[in-house]
């Protein structure tokens, strides 16, 4: 009898997703103070984004002890630490950005978009979303949510280089996106579920549904490959690293490889963990691949923004060298890995965005000849994220990469950790060029010192945004017990 | 009754046409175009399955994928707007500035 009918709806607690609901309060808030201010400050769009990533990232340490249900609103969002600690990394990753910006647009001579802070708040909520998804259905959404934002801001300024980027991304994307979708309508139709704990239970023990399975999990590693631009489906990263805005690039760099890993790590290690022996493999070829890759085209670039994109493609390898080792072991290794990548990729991205000054004229290697005489403390904040990055001592990146490669080796794939040493050394290599470059060699007398050009102060304000990354680097790599028992609490994933 | 692996073929068809698309066309909007065939195709997929399961996630993950491409369009037509003022032409290939 209608009126009779129950339909059975999921019980309501909102409380692990609050994060997201309050950067998309405050995302809003900035397009609405946009659009119905008189005129607009770039500092009043700061402070809105600064608090709202606060407030998320207060919200976050409080899910640190939730005592609730592992999964919430019908199994689709996961409230354990795995997700709050991924979260906290990527709203600091947000903050951290939408200073970079700030001072970005303040100097560039290009004006404030005023969509720059509610669009990173966009971003960010998707990818504090996609890391706590436990329903493949949200995972896609998510991954949607901080696409179309991403691809937006990398053309924010709407210059000839930004908007060929944001082009070729948006189509990449879309194009790597469907892939995605593909795979995950597969693994539906093999287990006919998207929600990933029942979809572990579905895989275990079922030889029938498994090859409908492999081949969804084929087509969803396009997908996340794309999104942590690992070879060889990297092709979009130097490009769309090059043309978009510097803190934008900052930003992307290394909140993206968190979130798109976070999910690849709930998908691996539970969705797919039936099919460990299956998977294996394949992130296997890919972490070999993306170092080798890396590494070689690295050394070919003449621009500094190619040379770091293309260090991030191997730095994707290095994380997936982790991630052989399934289960809490190489979810560890990664983890630390993300942590350490985030801190030296903003740093890096960010003292580029120093040197390259109005218009992002600087930004060839050549230009960093005698950085040490002309601008000393962004010459040894250079070192010191191209040190991390090439992982030498005492710096974070020395530290996180001897976990991944011990990930690797008591997984049992040696041969992949040899493969990562030995790019490892090539790759110093191309790091070591520009620090000799910066303090072995005069500046360009036609050179004019950066100070002269956007005045002292700016300048300033600028190094002391990334004294916070740089402290994260030397603070893991010479205490790196500070995080790992955070780490080892984070681990576990609950489903 | 139309049995599941015709749908699924036929679904398996439609995605393949838009790869090949994506690959094959030089026009931006036609580019776009084609990757909406491919989520197109993965809708039919979801609608059969949900079909076959007796499950109806899949249907509702089809409208999500409606909404989500009819946002990705408004996105990409804007930035192929945006390159059309900057350089008259939306040819994929003469967008060339950033070498590959």
């Amino acid at each position: 009898m209608i009126g009779q009918a129950v339909l059975p709806t999921p019980e309501l607690v909102f409380e692990p997703l609050l994060p997201e609901l309050v950067l998309v309060v405050f995302a809003m808030a900035g397009l609405l103070y946009e659009a119905l201010a008189k005129r607009t400050e770039a500092v009043v769009h700061l402070s809105i984004g600064l608090v709202g990533v606060v407030l998320a990232g207060g919200t976050s340490l409080w899910l640190w002890d939730w005592d609730g249900p592992a999964t919430v609103l019908g199994d689709a969002v996961s409230a354990d630490r795995f997700a709050v600690l991924a979260r906290l990394l990527l709203l600091v990753v947000a903050a951290l950005g939408l200073l970079l910006g700030h001072q970005y647009f303040a100097r560039s001579g290009d004006e404030q978009r005023g969509e720059f802070t509610p669009l990173l708040l966009f971003a960010t909520s998707g990818m504090t979303l996609i890391v706590a998804s436990a329903d493949l259905i949200l995972t896609f959404l998510a991954l949607e949510i901080l696409s179309l934002a991403l691809y937006v801001l990398t053309g924010l300024t709407g210059r000839r280089a930004a908007n060929e980027a944001a082009m070729k991304y948006f189509l990449l994307g879309a194009f790597s996106s469907a892939f995605f979708l593909y795979g995950v309508a597969m693994a539906y139709g093999a287990t006919g579920t998207t929600k990933i704990a029942a979809m572990a239970l579905a895989l275990t023990g079922t030889g029938e549904a498994q090859a409908l399975a492999v081949l969804g999990f084929a087509l969803l590693a396009v997908g996340f490959a794309f999104k942590v631009s690992a070879a060889p489906f990297h092709m979009w990263t130097p490009d769309v690293y090059q043309g978009a805005p510097t803190p934008i690039t900052a930003f992307m760099s290394a909140a993206t490889k968190v979130a798109a890993f976070g999910a690849l790590i709930r998908v691996l290690d539970v969705a797919f963990q039936a099919l460990a022996w299956d998977w294996a493999p394949v992130v296997w070829g890919l972490a070999a691949a993306s170092v080798v890759i890396g590494s070689i085209l690295a050394i070919a670039q003449t621009n500094v923004k190619r040379m770091l994109a293309y260090s991030s493609i191997a730095h994707a390898g290095f994380i997936l060298t982790g991630l052989t080792a399934a289960g809490s072991a190489g979810i560890r290794a990664a983890m630390f890995y993300l942590v350490a990548y985030a801190a030296m990729t903003v740093g890096a991205f960010g003292t580029v965005m120093v040197v390259s000054g109005r218009g992002e004229k600087r930004t060839r290697i050549g230009d960093y000849t005698g950085l040490a005489r002309t601008n000393p403390i962004a010459a040894a904040l250079m070192t010191l994220f191209l040190l991390s990055l090439a992982g030498i001592p005492p710096t974070a990146g020395f530290i996180a990469k001897v976990n991944v490669f011990s990930a690797a080796i008591d997984a049992g794939y040696w041969v992949l950790a040899l493969i990562g040493v030995v790019t490892s050394v090539a790759a110093a290599f191309f790091y070591l060029r520009v620090i000799v470059l910066m303090y072995m060699q005069e500046p360009e007398p036609a050179a004019p010192s950066l100070t002269e050009k956007v005045g002292i102060g700016a300048e300033n304000s600028a190094t002391a945004i990334l004294a916070i990354p740089a402290a994260a680097t030397l603070l893991l790599g010479v205490f790196p017990g500070v995080i790992v028992g955070i780490i080892r609490d984070a681990s576990v994933l609950r489903w | 009754m139309i049995r599941l692996p015709f749908v699924l073929l036929f679904s398996a068809f439609l995605f393949s046409a838009g790869v090949y698309g994506v690959l094959a066309r030089r026009n931006a909007v036609m580019v776009l175009m084609a990757i909406e065939l491919m989520l197109n195709a993965v809708n039919v997929n979801l609608v059969a399955f949900s079909s076959s399961l007796h499950d109806v996630g899949g249907q509702i993950f089809a409208l999500f994928v409606i909404a989500v491409a009819a946002a990705e369009v408004g996105i990409g037509l804007a930035i192929v707007i945006l390159l059309f003022r900057n350089r008259a032409s939306i040819n994929v290939d003469e967008v060339n500035l950033l070498k590959w």
